[in-house]
């Protein structure tokens, strides 16, 4: 006997069975490349060239071809990394996060959103390496003894423990995403045709079989991965917002920057997994695990991430004219009037008031509006991050070194490449991984679905159930009015 | 050595559930039981211990803190003392954020290799598995038999608890 909850709404719609899963997720891997990807990773390669080229000519003539100038050191690179690296967070928050809080709906959502964070960071990256000038050099970040001296790095600074974090952060998310990727590359494994992805995927899947010992460890060891996963992914913007506030920069020296930072990190990562997710779901046909229940949900999240940091914004003025320093009132109220006010005004419009839409249902549940949302919150965080850089440092405490900032066309071709670099990554990924975490949505298919008692333990006099079709019936109501 | 099971096919993870307890109750040893996903409850079922992967987590992490700590401490204090900022040479608050995440960074890594040695996986070039169904929508449970085994009652054993279907599968290397 199986009926449908009454309260809870399924995750999956549409009736599916476990079969169906592994036909709806390994449809794209096992098919040929279709027209649209095509195109859309020629885009993506043809800005992956532009990328290839900006480096180059950073490397060959050196970082004067960016627009930094002495008094404003620090611009579009590092508003970049930032960016990159705020927005690598949604993933890690949605596969460890609410893997914590049994949020049971992100089982759709993770797989991808855990790819956008490896790639995200893997953008990030570019350009503090690339900042060095000479990247060639770039382990002389580790703590390895100095080839000329007995110098070592110096564990006090900000910077290095940037190092850690996003090593840290970028391995420990690679590793807790293959291992997720691990049965469903099994499930492809046993399905393929071809000799060559026969043998492709069983490599990947590291010989897995599913069985009973090893499930038991896997959810295990996924535990404590989210478990330790969850106060790093805090940790590493926590670090990256110590960059700024640990100096004496008015503007950056607050106590408001990490809180701050990883809410901003969130929002701008959910408003990115929003876009990723909502081309995906319509290019590969998905719509009946990426639901508009789960568009709605991230929506939420990103409006509550979007408030607390309109809050900080709101407290980060408060706090200056309130703190009675000169400078730092100077470098609020310059932000704000100042020669750079359209990218301060442009920060508080994208990120202050577009998720506050998010309240309207109407919005909420509208798959354009959404997307079109994401795309400003995107942009605005990017704002965020320049104003908060560019805008403090370019006045600073001496008026004869005041200078302003405009990007090289290298500057633009090295941040449009990652863009380029991030999408050809994301393509390949999608192509030829399962971008859905199969075997996790098929363990919550059965979410909606009552049989009777939960099972607790042995009864001898228990005569075995028939077997049952899976999933929500076809013709089970949806009713996503229930809980607004 | 050759090896030869017998599958029970099973098309519900709550009908195997039971299946693998009446199973186990007839006294038939249950090789393994193969499934598309976790399933809860099947550990108690099946009689499988608690893993102990959490406690190598703990020490693997409590190294990591204590080679952090040893690092900064010994570089910057013995090594070649330096004066940065003023502050003393051995700077604790300013070594935690880097203590932090060389415990995670050895917790994980320390964590899922010894996850991968101990369940044996690694890339090989050919899986042999039972039945390619059981990583799409079937529960197979393999059940080891050899010439002795009476195949009817342990067939009919497993038919009576939900299988769908009883196949027989030699495997030479498994």
């Amino acid at each position: 006997m199986q009926h449908v909850s009454p309260v809870r709404e399924p995750l999956v719609t549409g009736g599916k069975t476990y079969h169906d899963v592994t036909q709806d997720v390994c449809r794209q891997v096992e098919a040929a490349p279709n027209i649209r990807w095509m195109g859309a990773l020629s885009v993506a390669l043809l800005l992956l060239g532009v990328f290839f080229y900006s480096v180059y000519r950073t490397l060959w003539y050196g970082i004067g071809e960016w627009g930094l100038n002495k008094t404003v050191g620090w611009a579009w690179d590092i508003t970049n990394f930032v960016w990159w690296v705020g927005i690598g967070h949604a993933g890690t928050l949605i596969s460890a996060v609410l893997l914590l809080f049994r949020q049971k709906w992100r089982t759709s959502i993770n797989r991808a959103a855990e790819a956008m964070t490896i790639f995200a960071v893997i953008c990030a990256a570019m350009f503090p390496v690339l900042h060095m000038g000479r990247p060639w050099l770039a382990y002389w970040v580790f703590p390895l003894q100095n080839t000329f001296g007995s110098l070592w790095v110096n564990f006090n600074s900000p910077l290095l423990w940037d190092v850690f974090a996003i090593s840290t952060y970028f391995s420990v998310s690679l590793v807790f995403w293959y291992t997720g990727l691990v049965p469903d590359f099994a499930t492809i494994r046993d399905r393929a045709k071809g000799p060559i992805a026969k043998v492709a995927y069983s490599l990947l899947s590291f010989g897995w079989k599913g069985s009973a010992k090893h499930w038991s460890r896997y959810e295990t060891v996924s535990l404590i991965l989210a478990g330790v996963s969850t106060p790093l992914v805090l940790s590493v913007h926590t670090i990256v917002s110590m960059d700024f506030a640990t100096s004496v920069v008015p503007g950056w020296h607050t106590t408001i920057f990490p809180p701050y930072f990883v809410a901003g990190a969130i929002f701008s990562g959910f408003a990115m997994v929003l876009t990723l997710m909502l081309i995906t779901r319509v290019v590969f046909k998905l719509e009946d695990y990426i639901t508009i229940e789960h568009i709605a949900l991230m929506n939420k999240i990103m409006m509550i991430t979007g408030s607390i940091v309109g809050v900080a914004y709101i407290t980060e003025f408060f706090i200056a004219w309130y703190s009675q320093v000169e400078f730092e009132q100077y470098a609020f109220i310059n932000r704000a009037t100042g020669p750079y006010w359209w990218a301060y005004w442009s920060m508080m419009t994208c990120n202050v008031i577009t998720p506050q839409l998010v309240w309207f249902r109407r919005v909420r549940y509208s798959i354009p509006l959404t997307f079109i949302l994401s795309i400003i919150v995107n942009i605005g965080m990017w704002f965020e991050r320049f104003v908060i850089i560019v805008t403090s440092l370019h006045r600073d405490y001496l008026p004869s070194s005041w200078a302003m900032f405009s990007p090289t066309i290298i500057d633009i071709g090295i941040y449009v490449g990652t863009i380029g670099l991030f999408f050809t990554l994301f393509l390949l990924f999608a192509k030829f991984f399962p971008v859905i975490n199969m075997a996790e949505v098929k363990s919550v298919l059965k979410y909606t679905v009552d049989n009777g008692p939960t099972y607790t333990g042995h009864d001898p006099h228990h005569s075995p159930q028939p077997a049952t079709t899976h999933g929500v019936p076809v013709t089970a109501s949806v009713n996503y009015d229930k809980h607004d | 050595m050759t090896k030869r099971f017998a599958l029970g096919i099973f098309e519900d993870e709550d009908v195997l559930l039971h299946a693998v307890e009446n199973v186990r109750e007839a006294g038939v040893k249950i090789y393994e039981v193969f499934t598309p996903f976790p399933i809860h409850g099947i550990d108690d079922a099946m009689g499988i211990e608690r893993s102990r992967l959490p406690i190598a987590a703990f020490f693997f992490g409590l190294t990591g803190l204590c080679f952090a700590l040893w690092l900064q401490i010994y570089t910057l204090g013995f090594d070649w003392p330096m004066i940065i900022g003023g502050k003393p040479h051995i700077a604790l608050p300013a070594f935690i954020p880097v203590s932090f995440e060389l415990t995670v960074l050895f917790c994980c890594h320390g964590m899922v290799i010894t996850f991968y040695t101990i369940s044996k996986l690694y890339p090989r070039w050919k899986t042999p598995v039972l039945d390619v169904r059981s990583t799409d929508d079937k529960f197979v449970m393999a059940i080891e038999v050899n010439e002795n085994t009476d195949m009817t009652k342990l067939s009919q054993l497993l038919r009576d608890n939900g299988a769908s279907e009883v196949n027989q599968k030699e495997m030479s290397k498994f």
